[in-house]
């Protein structure tokens, strides 16, 4: 009885759409609209960030261990008199060196965690490129190569030449390709490189490596631990940075304070050094659902005033079937089900429109510059947020059909058979 | 004879602009098998007393009774189902569906009643359309029909169900004289040969003089 009165409902409201098709089309075309819009943004809103993402994750850790030379220190005066009130103005930092203290020992400690996937000690140092009269600021990276290589996936970043020539030769270098490409050298051309302490030394390029970020390829190169060591003129157990990866990113903030803690050492995650990429992809996820929410708020009006119409032409109509017996629950399913089915179809094209839009941007040419290299915009396909879209398309015209519909089954039919 | 209809002392107020008695104790007993005529002048309360039978007026004391079931205080719901089963409709204005065709406005309160199938709904309303000579046009948009040919196919829908009673608001109020006698016609052999009840709200004297029992208003009284 329910299931065929609902089936009788169906086919007048399909009667009832068909009968207007252009309306019906209009009606349906903010609902797809509204969609498309959403997928496309959101694909290529997400897109962006999971890309900025991934980039600054492939050249940063998860966690980086250093000696923070400005992290508060208690005075001298305050280790002498620990229970007096003192107050020391203007306190500088100590001329300390930037190394890790027992830096093997950490490296055993870390690599028997569970949660790391990795972790490698380097050493970094200030350093002036010279390559006849040009010279350029950079940074040196002491590394053992094989270890930086699981945690950042060098090999693949390889421009020319092999990681491993870095390691049959002590004075190898392997240079970031915007930096090699200021200085206009190529693979196996030597460079000079001076210290801030002025120690200088010529190394050969054994490799060119891109990561695709301006700010690590301009200025970065990588060389054995040893050399670095030399350069800078410490011994073999100089380390100024351990880097490592986790199995599960996200726990990084955690497990970070348990090592700060556990080794008394700064460790900082990548979520507190990458703050500001943060707040942008929290600002961006912002900006793309207000917009998509607001296309489809319009969407919704859109189809409260056609059903209004609707309701309100078929006043006789809805008298009448009121007259043969269908009752008020009846008539609002009529309604509720035509904008339902407006929603749907109207959403189903949204998806289907809102595909061919990401993949279109998808393969729009976009020049990254120096920052970024980027060929083309980066469009996430994840399915979640296609069916986000359909839920959010059917709900909003749900709602905006239920108000009408609840009219129409209140209409009192005899007002109407009388009113004539 | 069985009374279809029975109606105890039905009053009914209406209360806009003042308050004002339309309906005063109708005491009403219609048997089955008969066509009668609600007459009188216009706002002597004839059709606020059939909209208070129709059970689509709630709005009213006493007591309704058709087919032997008390209506009065049932839900909107209850009486939208009655209605379906038992009451068909035939109004001034023909009121058919405009998108549907002749055929599917016919088969609509049987589908909704889901007693029969949909095939033999189907048979059933082609039957009542030969009956009322409308079968030809059974395909056309509703719309597409002349005033006499609708209210053929507004009464053969009103007869789909098979109701204990069938009720017209000015039936043939819109038609021309031709149309009207055929209607009238179709009414008197439903009655005679069906033994089918019919209440029907008329101006048209000429029509009411020809019916089995005329009902006379006036005030909101029954007056003969």
């Amino acid at each position: 009885m329910a299931a065929s009165g609902l089936k009788l409902s169906f086919e007048i409201a399909r009667v009832h759409l068909l009968s207007k098709p252009k309306q019906t089309i209009i009606a349906m075309l903010g609902v797809t609209f509204g969609i498309a819009m959403f997928i496309a943004l959101v694909g290529l809103m997400t897109g962006l960030n999971d890309f900025t993402e991934e980039i600054t994750m492939t050249s940063s850790p998860d966690i980086h261990i250093y000696k923070d030379v400005t992290e508060p220190r208690k005075t001298i005066l305050e280790e002498l008199w620990p229970n007096v009130l003192v107050s020391v103005h203007s306190q500088k930092p100590k001329n300390e060196m930037t190394k890790v203290r027992n830096a093997s020992r950490i490296v055993e400690i870390i690599r028997k965690n569970s949660l790391v996937r990795g972790v490698a000690p380097a050493l970094s140092s200030q350093v002036f490129y010279n390559y006849g009269p040009v010279q350029l600021n950079g940074t040196i990276l002491g590394v053992d190569i094989l270890q930086e290589d699981k945690l950042f996936d060098l090999k693949s970043k390889m421009k020319n030449g092999r990681i491993e020539e870095l390691l049959a030769n002590r004075e190898g270098i392997i240079m970031g390709s915007g930096i090699a490409k200021k200085l206009d050298v190529k693979k196996n051309d030597r460079v000079v490189i001076t210290t801030p302490e002025g120690y200088t030394m010529t190394l050969k390029v054994v490799g060119i490596f891109q990561m695709g970020i301006g700010v690590v390829d301009n200025v970065r190169s990588y060389a054995n631990i040893s050399t670095v060591q030399t350069i800078l003129q410490q011994d073999a157990s100089y380390i100024t940075d351990i880097n490592i990866k986790l199995k599960d990113r996200h726990i990084a903030k955690n497990v970070a304070q348990e090592l700060q803690s556990e080794l008394n050492t700064k460790a900082e995650d990548w979520e507190t050094a990458n703050a500001t990429f943060l707040t942008g992809v929290i600002i961006r996820n912002i900006i793309t659902y207000a917009v998509s929410v607001t296309l489809l708020i319009v969407a919704g009006f859109g189809i409260y005033n056609i059903l209004n119409m609707t309701i309100y032409n078929k006043m006789k109509d809805i008298a009448i079937l009121k007259a043969m017996g269908f009752a008020g629950g009846d008539v609002k399913s009529i309604f509720i089900i035509q904008s339902l089915i407006i929603g749907l179809v109207g959403a189903v094209a949204g998806l289907i429109i809102g595909y061919g839009l990401s993949v279109a941007i998808s393969k729009a040419p976009f020049n990254g510059g120096d920052i970024v290299s980027l060929d083309h915009f980066p469009v996430n396909f994840d399915p979640k947020f296609y069916v986000i879209g359909v839920v959010f398309g059917i709900a909003t015209t749900a709602i905006a059909g239920y108000m009408p519909s609840r009219k129409a089954s209140k209409i009192d039919p005899i007002e109407i058979l009388r009113g004539q | 004879m069985t009374p279809v209809l029975v109606t105890k002392k039905i009053s009914k107020y209406f209360y806009e602009p003042e308050k004002f008695q339309v309906l005063k104790e109708i005491d009403l007993t219609v048997n089955r098998g008969e066509f009668l005529a609600l007459v009188g002048k216009s706002g002597c309360g004839k059709s606020t007393l059939m909209y208070v039978l129709s059970t689509m007026d709630t709005d009213y004391e006493g007591e309704l009774q058709i087919a032997e079931q008390t209506l009065t205080g049932k839900s909107q719901n209850e009486l939208s189902a009655f209605r379906n089963a038992h009451i068909g409709f035939v109004f001034q204005f023909h009121y058919l569906l405009p998108e549907f065709t002749v055929l599917q406005n016919v088969m609509m309160p049987a589908l909704k009643l889901g007693k029969f199938s949909r095939q033999e709904v189907e048979s059933k309303a082609m039957q009542r359309l030969k009956t009322l000579g409308v079968d030809e046009h059974a395909h056309k948009p509703s719309s597409k029909l002349s005033g006499g040919q609708q209210q053929r196919v507004a009464i053969a829908r009103a007869l789909i169900n098979d109701p204990d009673i069938i009720m017209g608001d000015e039936p043939t109020g819109n038609l021309d004289s031709y149309n009207t006698q055929l209607v009238f016609d179709i009414f008197n052999q439903l009655t005679h040969e069906y033994k089918q009840t019919i209440i029907a709200v008329t101006h048209d004297e000429d029509f009411a003089s020809k019916t089995d029992r005329i009902v006379q208003m006036s005030d909101g009284r029954i007056v003969g």
